[in-house]
């Protein structure tokens, strides 16, 4: 009886772990919700309707003129990325979009200075997490065409040169202007400070390279008339 | 005795109350001291804007240092911004803790705001007129300028209710940044003063593009004909050059009239012909421009070093500057004959604080704001005018005037154009009236643009029921209360509490029977 005991409760076991390993696909898509490829291929002023794994915020603020609160996400599943800009969000819910938290966006896709975003979205929040892994799109820098295939991802690239470091006010506090060269060509990055503040470590690692400085860096594929990576994190090689 | 005990066993519960609330309506009123102290050490905060202009930067730090250099016991900590909407948000945080800063870059819509608390504002008149430490005053160790000195029109755009809340600091208009090339290209001669109609007109037929989808006029995939940067701006000035109401100076909304409601109708109409979009939803007006995308781009004289072929200050890549002739001009009118424009650029307000002297000291540096070095030298760092007469006609800004064109830095030909405009159009400059609520309407004006180019871009059906829609929307977002006054702000506090209710019902009770008491006393008394 022990025994038959003992095997019931083993295959029990066993049998709550495979399911919880094969429940959960972070591509599965609610109904009614758009797959990245539908996201993709939507026209711009359409409405969309997404699911998206939280990667990154921007800190929330309460818009006195509106009277109600934004957060602006960074947002991805397997097949894509999402840029969520000023949301309407209270705060309370903006404390659940924490890293890997899974949420609903409502809202219009839209493009500004070339950043494909969603617009004037409403967010829900799901269950479930999941976290990107980095991209390494070093060897797409050059190629626009195709790097813009990445947009709002989370991405890597490796043994970029520092050229020039540039407090968009002159002194630490708002962003910083990174730019880096790879091959020849010059690329504009950006510490953003509404995502990584003069208080983050990034900043702080940004705020001393120096021109000639090779690094690795890590962000999130934004856009501003040509690539503009929110550099999240940076490592000095050479 | 019992009753008199009784009596001021009541007073002792009831003046606890009422000190409690005069504890915490606010800051006592400024009191100017006898002399500014030089011995004790002070330390003002000064949250200032810039252009993301570099240079503005420089000259902020300049100024704060030669200031110091005079005022040894004066330090000013510089926190810099780019945008007035964040100072505006930052400030009203920072009223319920305490910790405004002292001198604060401004517009006057947002001091209104500020003003709904109690003594956070110091009413700057006394002062302006004290002999030893108001404008040139006797005590005053650099060389600012009398009142009469500063240009009436400007210096009167930040008073309010009787009294003067700001200086003005820099000043500044809206120009129209046009792509001389590409009207010329479309078979259009461009008028000595634009009308909206030849804006539209062009706008609508540089719209056209082939079966690729590639525009005609620039052999590009992408052509904004026509971008607004300030739309709140845009609708505020087309009402004006309307006659149609807007507002009141009691704040009486007058926004949602049948003229807004015909502009919002031909804007619709151009959005959805591609011809118009705005910055909030496409992005700026300088960068279109320069990449050969746009034609009439309508920022402000401020934003000037950043528009045309050869700006100095450039935000898109080398490889995609096209060559174009740049005109400024004025703003789209549709009285030409009779042009009018709005009167923006940065004022600086000043924060009470419960040491008169660290007022002071904030008095001084506002001032020295005001000098012919601070004026002219932040003046020529984009298209704004200094705010004095004093540095206007003063030989150096003379000079700086008649050397347009000489280089594309300091003397860029196009932001010199739009110094010019300003100078040459002071007189028909207007501001909207300020009170309480007044930024709301303003964003409000705004709103009702970006969400009628926002509807058309989405296919949302643009007519009567939709106006009716949209102003209830704008109505209820922005709190405005129609045919009234504009509740917003700090002053937006709600039904009362029950708890404050019953409190001060029981005070009101309380008082009636002391009344009663004192009443019954003295016919007593009479009576004897």
């Amino acid at each position: 009886m022990k025994k038959i005991l003992a095997i019931l409760l083993t295959l029990t076991f066993v049998f709550a772990l495979t399911s919880c390993g094969g429940g959960f696909d972070p591509s599965a898509k609610s109904e009614g919700v758009m797959t990245y490829a539908e996201y993709d291929a939507a026209a711009l002023d359409t409405e969309v309707v997404i699911e998206g794994f939280v990667q990154a915020t921007q800190g929330w603020w309460f818009d006195e003129s509106v009277g109600h609160g934004k957060i602006t996400a960074y947002l991805q599943d397997p097949d894509g990325a999402y840029f969520a800009y000023e949301l309407n969000c209270d705060e309370e819910t903006a404390a659940k979009m924490t890293k890997g938290a899974k949420v609903k966006i409502t809202g219009y896709k839209g493009a500004w200075e070339g950043e494909v975003e969603i617009m004037d979205g409403t967010v829900e929040i799901g269950e479930g997490t999941w976290v990107a892994e980095a991209t390494d799109v070093t060897a797409l820098l050059a190629n626009e065409a195709e790097l813009i295939k990445h947009q709002n991802k989370f991405v890597s690239f490796k043994g970029l040169t520092v050229e020039a470091i540039e407090y968009k006010n002159g002194e630490p506090g708002d962003d910083i202007y990174v730019t880096v060269s790879l091959d020849g060509a010059s690329y504009s990055f950006c510490v953003e400070s509404y995502l990584t503040g003069p208080d983050s470590e990034v900043y702080a690692t940004v705020g001393t390279l120096a021109a000639g400085n090779v690094v690795d860096i890590e962000g999130f594929l934004y856009w501003y008339q040509g690539v503009n990576t929110h550099i999240t994190g940076v490592t000095v090689v050479g | 005795m019992k009753k008199r005990l009784a009596l001021c066993l009541m007073l002792c519960l009831i003046l606890p109350f009422l000190t409690a609330c005069h504890g915490s309506r606010g800051l006592d009123p400024f009191v100017m001291p006898d002399a500014f102290d030089t011995v004790g050490q002070y330390e003002i905060t000064f949250w200032a804007k810039n252009d993301t202009n570099m240079t503005q930067v420089e000259i902020y730090h300049k100024t704060i240092a030669d200031f110091e250099a005079l005022y040894p016991n004066i330090t000013v900590n510089l926190r810099l911004y780019t945008d007035y909407g964040k100072i505006y948000n930052d400030v009203i945080t920072n009223i319920s803790t305490r910790t405004t800063p002292n001198v604060c870059i401004t517009y006057p819509d947002h001091i209104a705001t500020y003003m709904t608390g109690t003594n956070v504002m110091v009413p700057l008149n006394d002062l302006m007129t004290h002999g030893a430490y108001g404008l040139n005053g006797s005590e005053i160790r650099f060389d600012g300028p009398g009142q009469d000195e500063i240009v009436p029109k400007f210096l009167e755009e930040c008073s309010f209710g009787g009294a003067y809340y700001a200086l003005p600091y820099m000043r500044s208009t809206e120009a129209c940044y046009v792509n001389k090339t590409y009207v010329e290209k479309l078979g259009f001669t461009l008028p000595e003063k634009l009308t909206w109609d030849f804006v539209w007109e062009v706008a609508d037929a540089a719209a056209a593009k082939d079966e690729d989808g590639t525009y005609l006029v620039n052999g590009q995939k992408v052509m904004i004909p026509f971008i607004y940067k300030s739309t709140d701006n845009m609708m505020i000035q087309m009402l004006r050059q309307k006659g149609a109401g807007y507002s009141t100076s009691e704040g009486e909304v007058l926004l949602f009239n049948e003229t807004t409601e015909e502009l919002l109708t031909e804007i619709a109409d151009h959005v959805k012909k591609g011809a118009f979009s705005t910055f909030k939803l496409s992005g700026y007006p300088a960068n279109f421009l320069n990449a050969g995308q746009c034609i009439f781009g309508i920022d402000s004289t401020a934003g000037a070093t950043w528009m045309g072929s050869d700006a100095p200050l450039v935000d898109i890549s080398e490889e995609n500057l096209v060559d174009f002739e740049t005109v400024v001009m004025e703003i789209p009118q549709f009285d030409p004959e009779n042009p009018v424009m709005i009167s923006q650029g940065p004022s600086v307000c000043i924060f009470n604080k419960e040491d008169p002297q660290e007022v002071l000291a904030s008095w001084l540096f506002t001032q020295y704001l005001l000098t012919n070095d601070v004026q002219i030298a932040y003046a020529q760092t984009e298209g704004y005018v200094p705010v004095t007469l004093k540095a206007q006609q003063s030989a150096a800004y003379k000079d700086y005037l008649s050397r347009a064109g000489e280089d594309n830095d300091l003397y860029y030909q196009i932001k010199m154009d739009a110094t010019n405009l300003l100078l040459s159009h002071i007189d028909d400059t207007f501001v909207t009236p300020v009170f309480n609520g007044s930024a709301s309407l303003r964003d409000a004006a705004g709103a009702l643009i970006e969400n009628v180019n926002k509807s058309v871009r989405r296919n949302q059906t643009v007519d009567e029921a939709y106006m009716e829609k949209l102003q209830a929307d704008i109505v209820s977002l922005y709190r405005l209360n129609r045919g009234g006054a504009v509740s917003g702000g700090l002053q937006e506090l709600g039904e009362m509490p029950a708890a404050s209710v019953a409190l001060l019902s029981a005070m009101a009770g309380v008082w009636c029977l002391i009344g009663l008491y004192l009443l019954r006393e003295k016919i007593k008394k009479s009576g004897k």
